[in-house]
């Protein structure tokens, strides 16, 4: 289990990978490798030119702009992790990040390469689905904005251009005093999620809910945006029953079956996560913006 | 196709300056090419983190790092942990005397991973030692001497039985 | 044999020999070992379940720089005897021999079987090479499913075969048929056991290495079975025992399938005989998930005949193992199922029929439980059937069952594989059972229970009783030699794997010879050291090399005191060892006349030319040993599993774990422990996570550790050990073995649990491991049959 032969690059600046990937026949990035090392061990992948984004200056920061939060596309997992402009601006993010992986993943994993890769049960892109976040690539012909509703394109497969390098993602803020919750069922500790699901619910001084997200990862060639259960939330006072209701909506995104679960386990997870979820959203709404993290509670 | 690089790297204090092949992990650099096969390799894919070492003082799976990655860094191994020949770490005294090895293959990745988490965390529960090192397969243990083992050397620490690293 | 068995180290948590080597990284296990001019191998491997090799095209594998040799079957045959690995334990039952190819000839039957070989200047090289070695396969269909390779039609394992049946016995006694049709009550159930992998942290591996200077073939190797894999060699290669060392090196773990003797073992042997170069080949996690041996997939059909008291009356039924492809070991799995199938029971009439399934799979053997996890889950969890049925507490119904301690030995009217007969040698297993229920809170439990209910938790406690035969015979070798040095050196034909053997025999060697634990060194697994050597496996070790080293260390104390009396002109009796030197009791220290050192005795005894020895004794200071021990010393236990099912995701959260076991006199506590909670980990793995998956074609679907789930630090939860010490019999230590205990009870116990949380749903597991989407899925049935 040795990775094939491959020529490295490793360049200092976005537009150096750009031409490199533009220039370069098979050719494959890596950020933190926590995904695509593992595939070269195993041959699954066999690039003939690997460009490391590790030595390229200026991806790795977090900032609070007018747009939202913006994330360098090398920012390590650890660092979001620790982040108390990601507890502070994205909530949804701060707790999903310890369900990634381990300590030593967190250490290396980057938000670009999680974006990248992916694996439609990892957290990150579910998270981004959740809060519409906005993706930043960089091509030969320039930097555009991809919004999230657009970046997911197949199975481990988005919408970046085979010559495009992710740059930065924004993640949108949600208002003060709204409520998240992010909860999955994985079989161990660290495990990729089977099923996830993201709720993020604002609520007007009257008590009723006035902007909602639901999101279910681990269902399908991407995270989903269940626009149903949103719908019929919005006016609404956030009851058990209410989100109970809100949630069954969840039950028939197309699943996929695999060795850890049959699709109808997954559609059924769908529900029961997402009502856990909005539970978890909504007494946050209750809370008020002085208890922005109860922390997990898994 | 054997493409080279040089690098430059300090392992336990010691710097090398070697040329490797771009291909080779961080692991199979440790093990094969300086000769410290403390570093153990018991998956390759990134999941039983018998490999871990900590690089610039964060620990990583050495079989998801290319070597050239590592150029520029400092790395502490297992083999780097000891104060001496004759003396051990108080982590790993504390797992010698809560039996948290049995075979011993999975033990220098406990190690590394522990030393971290004493580091970041001086006075962690059990949850938070379970945690650190869920990313860490153990066969033999049921982890349970592992976790007693860092809970006591959370302690000894604290006594100012050395430093954590 | 009246020497002391405890005082000075033996029964103490001596802290073990082992750890400061492991914990400075500076132990060497298999792939540690680099030798000048040093090859590695990959391995060209079957990616399918059945094929017919056709050809094989190896011309731009060897056109890669650094390649070497790339090796079929054909290529190897000059330098073999035979091709065939002929190692299956003797029956009178098998149908069929089914040997492993060092290589495959013309047909593979599983994937991941070998069929050809890169040797290359590294590995990376070696497997880009591998992957180009163009194999021509005609695929054939393909039986997966242990129950349907026997079925009618079924494809053959083998092309030509007469149907997949390897072998068939029946084992009993009593007269059944009239045991159930008088009893007051006959319940049925079908069970399903399913295969898992052994997964040491390390993988396997070798390395051989030919001395052209002494003709000398050494095979560093990763094996529980040195001796074993020799006579392989001898047998295969042709070459004799002075021309073949086989050397264990720290191995990372075991857990039985490193007792086989693999085809890779000897390609690389006779590769670094072709080449003349050392060979170096390692096992990588997928490789081991493919072409090590696995263990545990069984279906039985049994019947419980219970009289209206709910005291058993008859088990009868029958089993269908699977055995993989090849025959690796023996029948010897299902052989421990059905024999150990009642278990801690008194059982008066009993028969099983036993199948045994050739499959388009990785060979099976044993892996740490050796088919008794299995008939351990079947006997609870029938017992939990009578329970629910006749409206008893589960425990009562198991104390109506159990054999009292009073009736030890308790022999039983089964025959074990070599024809013994089986006797349950000592313990008391209510008492077991009391303790660990005590200790669980069995009594509170429907109390918590029904609070936690009423706050919508679903919890469940359940239980599990077990026998288990250790130290299986006939033997182990120790050599106990004290040098000029005064060193005491121990050698031994058992392997070290992890579970401190080292420690566990200089505990028992310095009992007799001074007390200091550090003044011993031992060598395990070399077959250089010991002519004689059977290795490690079936929970063996404390009780046959510990026997044997017990008896080697008393022989030469012995005669290191009449030695010590003559040179010291005093009786022996007057003489103690302290450390490494004798003195006379009551005036310990060195004083001159009136002490001597170990090693100052080993060299009077290594003799002067022309001068007498002291002591009247035979020249040297050493003792070999194989103390003869035939039959199985049966240690035994209790779990008591508490779990909180999550109804709505169906996850398992084990809230507590008590395991209450027996076995014999404990040499070292802290190994004990470790041992029953690593087993108690793998236990679990078995009941709740571990799915070796395969496809109906054969195709195996868990190949790495992020799909097949071994238990993490996160999931295991801490377990509570209670220890009874019931010496055995049946060896001057009183010790049993304690390798596999902590595996056997588990998924019967956790199980239990399960069904116990689940009641209120009728939800009766009948498989293991159990997942959560199982678990909903059984619950969604109760709630509509509700």
């Amino acid at each position: 289990m040795k990775p094939p032969p491959f020529s490295y690059h490793d360049p200092g600046t976005v537009t150096e990978a750009v031409q490199l990937l533009a220039s370069l026949d098979n050719a494959k990035l890596l950020a933190g490798g926590q995904s695509l090392m593992p595939m070269l061990n195993m041959r699954y992948a066999q690039p003939d030119h690997v460009i490391d984004l590790n030595r390229v200056e200026g991806l790795s920061y977090i900032r609070e702009d007018a747009g939202g939060l913006e994330i360098g596309a090398m920012t390590r997992q650890r660092d979001l992790e620790f982040s108390e402009d990601v507890k502070r601006l994205c909530p949804l993010l701060a707790e999903a990040m310890p369900l990634i992986g381990h300590r030593q993943t967190r250490n290396r994993g980057t938000i670009g390469g999680s974006l990248s890769h992916f694996d439609a049960s990892a957290e990150i892109p579910t998270v981004c689905t959740a809060v519409d976040a906005i993706v930043r690539v960089e091509g030969p012909n320039g930097e555009r904005e991809i919004p999230f509703k657009d970046f997911p394109a197949g199975y481990l497969t988005t919408s970046m251009a085979l010559d495009e390098v992710l740059k930065s993602v924004r993640l949108p803020p949600w208002a003060a005093g709204h409520g998240h919750g992010f909860e999955e069922f994985a079989r161990r500790h660290g495990d990729f999620a089977i099923v996830s699901a993201a709720a993020l619910i604002e609520a007007g001084t009257d008590g009723a809910i006035t902007r909602v997200s639901v999101t279910i990862g681990g269902i399908g060639p991407a995270p989903f945006r269940v626009a149903a259960a949103e719908a019929a939330l919005v006016g609404q006072a956030g009851s058990a029953a209410a989100l109970a209701a809100a949630a069954e909506h969840c039950r028939d995104i197309d699943a996929h079956d695999d060795i850890h679960a049959p699709a109808s386990y997954r559609q059924h997870l769908a529900v029961v996560l997402a009502r856990r979820a909005l539970e978890k959203a909504w007494t946050r709404v209750e809370a008020g913006p002085g208890e922005p993290n109860m922390g997990p509670t898994t | 196709m054997s493409e080279k690089r040089k690098l430059s790297v300090a392992v336990n204090g010691t710097s090398y300056d070697e040329d490797v092949e771009v291909r080779l992990t961080l692991a199979d650099f440790l093990r094969h090419q300086l000769g410290l096969t403390g570093t153990h390799l018991g998956c390759e894919h990134g999941v039983c983190g018998a490999c871990t070492v900590l690089v610039d003082g964060l620990s990583v799976r050495g079989c998801l790092m290319l070597a050239v990655q590592a150029d520029g860094t400092e790395i502490t191994t297992v083999e780097g942990i000891a104060p001496s020949a004759t003396e051990l770490h108080p982590l790993q005294q504390a797992f010698h005397d809560n039996h948290g090895l049995h075979c011993g293959f999975c033990t220098p990745g406990m190690l590394t991973t522990l030393l971290e988490l004493l580091r970041d965390n001086p006075s962690p529960t059990e949850t938070e030692v379970r945690e650190a090192i869920s990313g860490n397969l153990c066969r033999c243990t049921g982890y349970q001497g592992i976790v007693d083992a860092a809970l006591d050397a959370a302690e000894r620490l604290k006594d100012g039985g050395g430093d954590s690293r | 044999m009246n020497w002391p068995v405890k005082g000075k180290v033996m029964g103490k948590p001596i802290k073990r020999l082992e750890d400061p080597e492991l914990l400075r990284g500076e132990a060497r296990f298999i792939d540690d070992i680099s030798l000048p001019g040093m090859l590695e191998a990959a391995f060209v491997r079957s990616p399918h379940a059945h094929a017919e090799i056709r050809g094989i095209d190896a011309t731009a594998a060897k056109a890669i720089p650094g390649v070497h040799a790339v090796l079929a079957l054909d290529d190897l045959m000059p330098y073999l005897e035979t091709e065939f690995l002929v190692v299956g334990l003797p029956s009178p039952s098998y149908k069929q021999d089914r040997n492993r190819s060092a290589l495959a000839g013309g047909e593979v039957t599983h994937v991941g079987e070998p069929v050809a070989v890169v040797i290359a200047d590294d590995r990376y090289i070696a497997e880009d090479a591998a992957q180009l070695v163009f194999i021509d396969y005609d695929i054939l269909p393909a039986a997966a499913d242990c129950r349907e390779a026997l079925a009618d039609g079924a494809p053959p394992v083998h092309k030509g075969a007469d149907g997949n049946l390897l072998a068939e016995f029946n084992m009993g006694y009593g007269e059944v048929d009239a045991a159930f049709s008088g009893a007051a009550h006959i319940f049925q159930d079908s069970f399903r056991l399913h295969r898992g992998g052994s997964h040491s942290i390390e993988c396997r591996g070798c390395v051989g290495f030919h001395d052209r200077a002494t003709d000398e073939l050494t095979l560093w190797v990763s094996s529980q079975m040195p001796h074993s894999a020799l006579r392989v060699l001898v047998d295969m290669l042709g070459r004799d025992e002075n021309q073949i060392r086989v050397v264990t090196p720290d191995i990372g773990g075991g857990f039985g399938p490193k007792l086989v003797v693999y085809q890779e073992d000897v390609v690389v042997s006779v590769a670094a005989l072709m080449l003349g170069r050392p060979v170096k080949w390692i096992e990588d996690r997928r490789e081991h998930f493919i072409s090590t041996t696995q263990e545990r997939d069984q279906y039985w059909e049994v019947e419980i005949a219970t009289d209206d008291q709910a005291r058993i009356l008859g088990l009868r039924g029958s089993i269908i193992h699977d055995h993989g492809a090849y025959t690796a070991r023996g029948i010897n799995l299902p052989q421990n199922s059905a024999e150990s199938l009642p278990g801690p029971y008194e059982v008066p009439a009993y028969r099983m029929n036993t199948k045994l399934a050739l499959t388009n799979k990785v060979p099976v053997t044993p892996v740490r439980g050796a088919g008794h996890p299995q008939a351990a889950f079947v006997i609870e969890r029938l017992l939990d059937r009578v329970a629910q049925e006749l409206g008893l507490d589960r425990v009562e119904v198991r104390n109506r069952n159990l054999i009292p301690a009073e009736a030890m030995p308790y022999t039983r009217p089964l025959k074990t594989r070599g024809g013994l007969a089986v006797v349950l040698d000592s313990g008391d297993f209510p008492g077991l059972q009391n303790d660990a229920l005590a200790r669980a809170g069995w009594k509170d439990f429907a109390a918590r229970q029904e609070a936690a209910r009423n706050e919508g938790r679903y919890i469940g406690i359940g239980l599990a009783n077990f026998v288990k035969g250790t130290g299986r015979g006939p033997f182990e070798v120790v050599t106990v030699r004290v040098g000029t040095s005064g060193k005491v050196h121990v050698y031994t034909g058992g392997t070290a794997i992890g579970q401190g053997t080292r420690t566990m025999l200089a505990q028992i060697v310095a009992e007799q010879l001074g007390g200091d634990v550090n003044n011993i060194t031992v060598t395990t697994g070399d077959t250089a050291a010991t002519a004689l050597g059977i290795g490690t496996s079936n929970s063996r070790l404390a009780v046959t090399a510990g026997t044997s080293a017990h008896v080697a260390a008393g022989n030469v104390r012995e005669k290191v005191l009449k030695v010590a009396a003559s040179m010291l002109e005093c009786p022996a009796q007057d003489l103690e060892i302290e450390g490494d030197e004798i003195h006379v009791m009551d005036q310990p220290g060195r004083i001159a006349n009136v002490s001597v050192k170990l090693g100052e005795v080993a060299h009077a005894m290594a003799g002067t030319p022309g001068y007498v020895l002291p002591g009247g004794v035979g020249p040297g200071l050493e003792a070999t040993e194989h103390v003869l021990l035939d039959s199985k010393a049966f240690a035994c236990g209790t779990a008591v599993v508490e779990v909180e099912v999550d109804i709505e995701t169906g996850g398992v959260k084990i809230l507590n774990y008590v395991i209450a076991h027996d076995c014999g006199n404990i040499i070292n506590p802290l190994l004990v422990d470790g041992q029953v909670l690593g087993g108690t980990a793998h236990g679990i793995g078995n009941a709740l996570y571990e799915w070796m998956a395969y496809d109906d074609n054969g195709q195996p679907l868990t190949t790495n550790l992020a799909d097949y789930l071994l238990v993490g630090a996160v999931e295991m939860p801490r377990v509570e050990l209670i220890h009874q010490e019931s010496p055995s019999p049946l060896n001057p230590l009183g010790v049993k073995g304690v390798g596999e205990c902590g595996v056997v009870p588990a998924s019967g116990a956790i199980i239990s649990a399960i069904d116990d949380a689940l009641a209120p749903f009728g939800v009766h597991i009948t498989q293991a491991p159990i997942s959560p989407p199982d678990i909903v899925a059984l619950i969604e049935q109760g709630r509509q049959r509700l």
